[in-house]
């Protein structure tokens, strides 16, 4: 079965979130724990930035935790930069036990997934799950030079500054994870890379369906159903593609990509990057889920499994969506549980 | 086979959703700043004329062309041509300022990647291409043009 359901349901006790100065100004500006003013963090590179940027979320997610660096037993971690450079150099840094990541955008809930499996089975007591982006090293990667004059299409997203990183524990926590669905890699035969959206949609809609499926859940069940960045046209066609499958998704549905920006900003159909549905996870959904204010949240974060290479040589782009569902448990079960063991 | 079927069915489906660009809106401003790069340059060329009357017109052509080149340079430098570009589309792309804002934007980008490897090597990933097929359709435009 492709969802994992914990057992001892692992808690997730924190999560920190950085983003840059454009998505600070957004509608989510409250929630996030940190938002830079200066995005080349006073690195000589944006490469070196984001890297700072990496590092800086794991401190600080591992500090709000009440941790030290010699208390994480993983980092589970990736980023968009080839050879996942900015996570395995944050993982030099702070000198932690290094899993790296890649499944693009969707590395957030990947990370998730596994941290929560290690905790559950008793292979780690504490986890860090977390990952980022830099808009200016994403666009050096993948796209043109940042002061080229040119235009974008209208399907284009806005790859997001910013990032966020969890602690899985098996500290009680007023925060746990239910279960975990792996994403299978779906192609539909998309081949525009200015159209991630219309690439990553059928992913999400094959994860959520599977995740309900085996959970045997209703998306009435949830707070929230939260996709990665899909963005909002990306979102739109998630919404046919469900209806095509008879599951209605409601009001409850919504895209970190579209919750990121302010509908004034230039950002066409939205966020999108790995840090997109890490830090408006961690910064927005956590926030929300830890107050009790949402019960029960489905985190589908979506990934684009494309390369400069593949796409220049024609080749379609391959999408893939990891879901990750956590549940509000109050404070004082939380902890009777929490002896009992 | 069912997947490749389903596969022309969604995109013909995406195709459908995807909101257009409205075409008057953008050919208004490709014109308005065309143009007024266009007034620009030609602004140069009546001031280098006038103050250099003994220059013939092909050199106060070369001297204007060399003037808003290094204008653009600079804009780019500073940040601003990537705006007035995003605005303005092909009206900042086809004048030759847009050839030398593709030749500067990465030269700029690729700097911390070393002057070889970075500069010299990614500065004409972008204006390359143009400069190939340019010289390619000469030759070839060249050859027709001397059996006419």
């Amino acid at each position: 079965m492709q969802t994992i359901k914990f057992k001892n349901k692992p808690y997730l006790s924190n999560g920190y979130s950085i983003v840059g100065p454009l998505e600070g100004k957004g509608p989510l500006k409250d929630y996030f724990d940190y938002i830079l003013k200066d995005d080349t963090l006073k690195e000589k590179t944006f490469e070196k930035s984001e890297r700072k940027l990496l590092q800086d979320i794991i401190v600080g997610a591992i500090d709000k935790a009440g941790l030290r660096t010699g208390d994480i037993d993983f980092f589970f971690g990736g980023d968009l930069l080839n050879q996942i450079v900015s996570s395995s150099y944050t993982a030099r840094e702070l000198e932690l036990p290094f899993i790296g990541l890649y499944s693009a955008c969707a590395t957030m809930a990947e990370a998730l997934a596994l941290a929560g499996i290690f905790v559950d089975n008793g292979l780690a007591k504490n986890v860090v799950a977390g990952t980022c982006t830099h808009f200016s090293s994403a666009e050096r990667q993948y796209r043109f030079p940042l002061e080229l004059g040119n235009q974008r299409p209208p399907t284009a997203q806005w790859t997001i500054t910013g990032g966020g990183a969890s602690i899985v524990s098996n500290t009680p926590s007023n925060v746990r994870l239910v279960a975990a669905t792996f994403g299978r890699v779906t192609d539909f035969g998309v081949s525009d890379v200015n159209n991630m959206g219309a690439a990553m949609a059928p992913a999400a809609c094959d994860t959520i369906i599977e995740h309900l499926k085996n959970m045997g859940r209703s998306p009435r069940d949830y707070d929230m159903i939260a996709t990665g960045d899909l963005g909002k046209l990306g979102s739109e066609i998630l919404i046919d593609l469900m209806e095509h499958e008879k599951i209605v998704l409601g009001k409850n549905y919504c895209d970190c990509g579209c919750m990121i920006y302010d509908k004034t900003e230039r950002v066409f159909m939205g966020g999108s990057g790995a840090g997109c549905s890490a830090s408006v996870f961690n910064g927005y959904i956590l926030s929300k889920l830890k107050k009790g204010e949402f019960k029960r949240v489905l985190l589908v974060s979506t990934g684009a499994l494309m390369s400069t290479t593949t796409s220049q040589q024609g080749d379609t782009i391959p999408g893939i969506a990891h879901a990750v569902e956590f549940e509000y448990v109050d404070k004082s079960t939380a902890k009777k549980e929490g002896k009992d063991d | 086979m069912d997947k490749e079927k389903r596969n022309v069915n969604y995109n013909i489906y995406v195709e459908s959703k995807i909101p257009k660009t409205k075409a008057w809106p953008s050919l208004f401003k490709a014109f308005l700043v065309g143009g007024i790069i266009c007034a620009i340059g030609q602004g140069f060329f009546d001031l280098y004329s006038h103050f250099f009357p003994n220059l013939a017109e092909s050199e106060v052509t070369s001297c204007m062309l060399m003037s808003i080149i290094f204008l653009t340079c600079f804009f780019t430098g500073i940040g601003i041509y990537d705006v007035v570009g995003a605005w303005g589309g092909a009206g900042s792309v086809i004048p030759i300022t847009g050839f030398s804002n593709s030749i500067s934007s990465p030269a700029i980008e690729f700097k911390k990647e070393g002057i070889i490897y970075g500069i010299c090597v990614k500065m004409f990933t972008i204006a390359g291409p143009v400069i190939v097929c340019g010289v390619v359709g000469s030759i070839i435009c060249g050859f027709i043009g001397l059996f006419i």
